[in-house]
């Protein structure tokens, strides 16, 4: 993984203000870059994400579109099979439905069925989660179903240094990315270094070191994780929680040798249970790891039902810190 | 519908025997693909552009090299006169590593990079978006090139279709629209699946020039192309051009076609437009017999050694399977 430097300037900011740093850098960079979506522009992004872009780098690169999730998606495809680099803001993973024709169909699919001829160096940026009350429509958690596909990359920035760094290397890639932005980190605050630069997009990370039990989540849920795994301290228990940052393609080994070591594993997921990317993680250590396991895996994900609007109840559908703590200790045969 | 003199391309001789030679050349190519069909040489879907070559043949050769071409999954016709060679055209449709894309593509996903044919889309108005993003680059790079995106009535349901159109306008891309409207969509008739049949009129609502043409006339198609295409590469503007055309065969290979009369099919094959062209330029003593004879030599020669070509041809290795899925690291 690419690191900065300790000796630069650190600066305080948001995750919000990470990414659109990050935007800022990609269209200064590079002029084949631009940014498309509804209301990135005059409004300056349904999350505040691209204010100020417009006046800095006016219509043409910052472009406003009507509500045609499916028309300036597949824009985007062409427009990047044309040469340029384009960054199609779908403002929310629910309204990324109306362009799953595109994302699917033509950016997951056109360089094998061309047999390489063509590609498609596309960024897709979607904002995606619960946890602001604003119901089943709105709070979707579809990572994972986007994390089936061959043919694209799926990134869940959970850090600040994340937030600035992955658009870079996504920018970078020949073939699309997705990158899936959490709700509920947007206002999140922290220190990054002025000059930041890329980051690697083919590593999981090591958030927190332990021994007793692997954690293992990405996103929104790492916050909660952490929380989690500090709680379990206090009971002497130390879990190891894994950032998995890039969830398709997944970092099998950055995983394997985290459970080989702890030999329990829980995995935190805001997707529902069933044909969850957890699931999947599930499958691959019962498939690499199984003779290291001393206790059956364990999922903390989202509950099987949409989303509701009353707080009690979306907060009792998502995972929590402790659902979490009472999973690990469950796997640790412990109360 | 609109036309002046002006508009009238001059027709000489060796361009109206080149008309003729393009259709022949399409559905000699078709048949041949049809009877490998029944020979299990060519497997999955095929879709036969049987009736619709004067479309192809009369927009296609109006764009220069540099522009741009999206077709839909009916698209043999489309990438024979685009310059997609046939010998790669009918490899692919073999399977063969030879293939124009390299035997993962198909009947339906005819791509080639040399001649900026962006391939057969298979999903019905799929290709629209597309067309759009390539004139959108173009149009934000300055580029004097236009994209000529082609899609049947079907499409026109789509809500693509209309995201498309509204993009290409609000945006003023260099997009030209072709509808090849052949009054099925699949099987449902055009009056059962649209509120409005007189499909050009849609683009208007757009502020979008549009115009209709008899798509069964290569003249009439080709002269409508001109003032399209000029239009285009002139204003920067996007431009609708529906092609009222007929699909004589089935809409594939497992089509019954119990939709449709008999008479009706039957109406149309007096508009066939190899047929109608050839009879008008003998009526004009435009053509001798021995021209059209070595018109169907040259081009059974041609199909035989493509035929050779794709039988010649090897099967990709199982272990590149998965290879273009993503970008092969260089060095």
């Amino acid at each position: 993984m690419l690191q900065r430097q300790a000796s630069s300037e650190m600066l305080e900011l948001t995750y919000r203000e990470a990414v659109r740093q990050a935007i800022r850098d990609a269209l200064t960079r590079d002029q084949r870059v631009f940014l498309m979506g509804e209301d990135v522009g005059r409004y300056g992004g349904c999350y505040a994400v691209s204010k100020g872009l417009l006046a800095e780098f006016g219509p043409e690169r910052i472009r406003d579109t009507p509500l045609s999730e499916s028309g300036f998606t597949g824009a985007g495809i062409g427009a990047a099979m044309a040469g340029m680099r384009p960054i199609v803001e779908l403002m929310t993973v629910n309204f990324s439905l109306l362009a799953l024709d595109q994302i699917l169909n033509n950016a997951a699919t056109i360089r094998h069925m061309s047999g390489n001829q063509f590609g498609v160096p596309l960024v897709i940026r979607l904002a995606t989660g619960a946890g602001r009350q604003v119901a089943a429509q709105h709070s979707h958690s579809l990572e994972g179903w986007y994390a089936h596909i061959p043919g694209i990359k799926v990134l869940a920035p959970a850090t600040i240094e994340d937030a600035r760094g992955m658009l870079w290397t996504a920018l970078e890639d020949p073939d699309p990315v997705l990158i899936f932005e959490n709700v509920m980190l947007y206002n999140m605050t922290g220190k990054l270094a002025a000059d930041a630069g890329p980051v690697a997009i083919d590593k999981a990370a090591v958030r927190r070191t332990g021994r007793d039990i692997t954690l293992i989540t990405y996103g929104g849920s790492l916050w909660k994780t952490l929380d989690a795994a500090a709680a379990l301290a206090a009971d002497s228990i130390e879990a190891e929680v894994i950032d998995l940052r890039t969830l398709r393609p997944l970092d099998d080994q950055t995983i394997i040798a985290s459970v080989a070591k702890t030999r329990r594993a829980i995995i935190v997921d805001e997707g529902w249970r069933s044909g969850s990317l957890a699931a999947e993680i599930c499958t691959r250590i019962v498939e690499q790891a199984f003779w290291e396991l001393d206790a059956p895996l364990g999922r903390v994900c989202s509950e099987e039902v949409p989303i509701p609007y009353a707080r009690h109840l979306e907060e009792a559908a998502m995972p929590q810190p402790s659902k979490i703590v009472a999973a690990a200790k469950a796997a640790l045969g412990r109360t | 519908m609109s036309s002046s003199a002006i508009d009238k391309p001059r027709l000489s001789r060796a361009h109206a025997l080149e008309l003729l030679r393009q259709m022949i050349r399409i559905r000699r190519f078709e048949e041949k693909c049809y009877e490998l069909y029944t020979q299990e040489k060519i497997r999955g879907f095929l879709h036969l552009y049987d009736g619709e070559e004067a479309v192809a043949v009369g927009v296609i050769p109006v764009l220069e090299k540099r522009d741009r071409v999206v077709a839909t999954y009916r698209e043999h016709g489309q990438a024979l006169v685009r310059g997609v060679p046939m010998t790669t055209a009918i490899a692919e449709m073999y399977g063969k590593q030879e293939g124009c894309s390299r035997g993962r593509g198909g009947s339906m996903h005819l791509f080639d990079r040399a001649t900026n044919f962006y391939g057969g889309n298979a999903i019905v108005g799929g290709g629209l978006p597309l067309a759009v993003g390539l004139a959108l680059a173009d149009h934000m790079r300055g580029d004097d090139i236009v994209t000529a995106c082609f899609f049947g009535d079907g499409a026109v349901a789509e809500g693509e279709f209309h995201e498309s159109l509204n993009l290409a306008a609000l945006w003023s891309l260099p997009v030209l629209f072709v509808c090849e409207n052949n009054l099925y969509a699949m099987g449902t008739a055009l009056a059962l699946e649209e509120s409005e049949t007189d499909l050009h009129l849609k683009a208007q609502s757009y502020r979008m020039t549009s115009e209709a043409v008899d798509g069964m006339d290569v003249v009439a198609v080709e002269a409508a192309a001109r003032r399209a295409v000029r239009a285009v590469r002139e204003t920067r503007k996007p431009y609708f051009l529906e092609c009222r055309t007929y699909r004589f065969r089935a809409h594939s290979m497992f089509d019954a076609q119990l939709y449709r009369d008999k008479a009706e099919v039957e109406a149309w094959r007096k508009k066939e437009p190899i047929v109608r062209f050839r009879g008008w330029l003998e009526v004009n003593h435009m053509i001798h017999a021995e021209e059209a004879a070595r018109i169907e030599v040259e081009i059974s020669a041609e199909i035989d050694a493509a035929v050779a070509f794709a039988e010649a041809g090897i099967w990709e290795p199982v272990e590149d399977l998965t290879r273009f899925v993503h970008a092969e690291k260089s060095g």
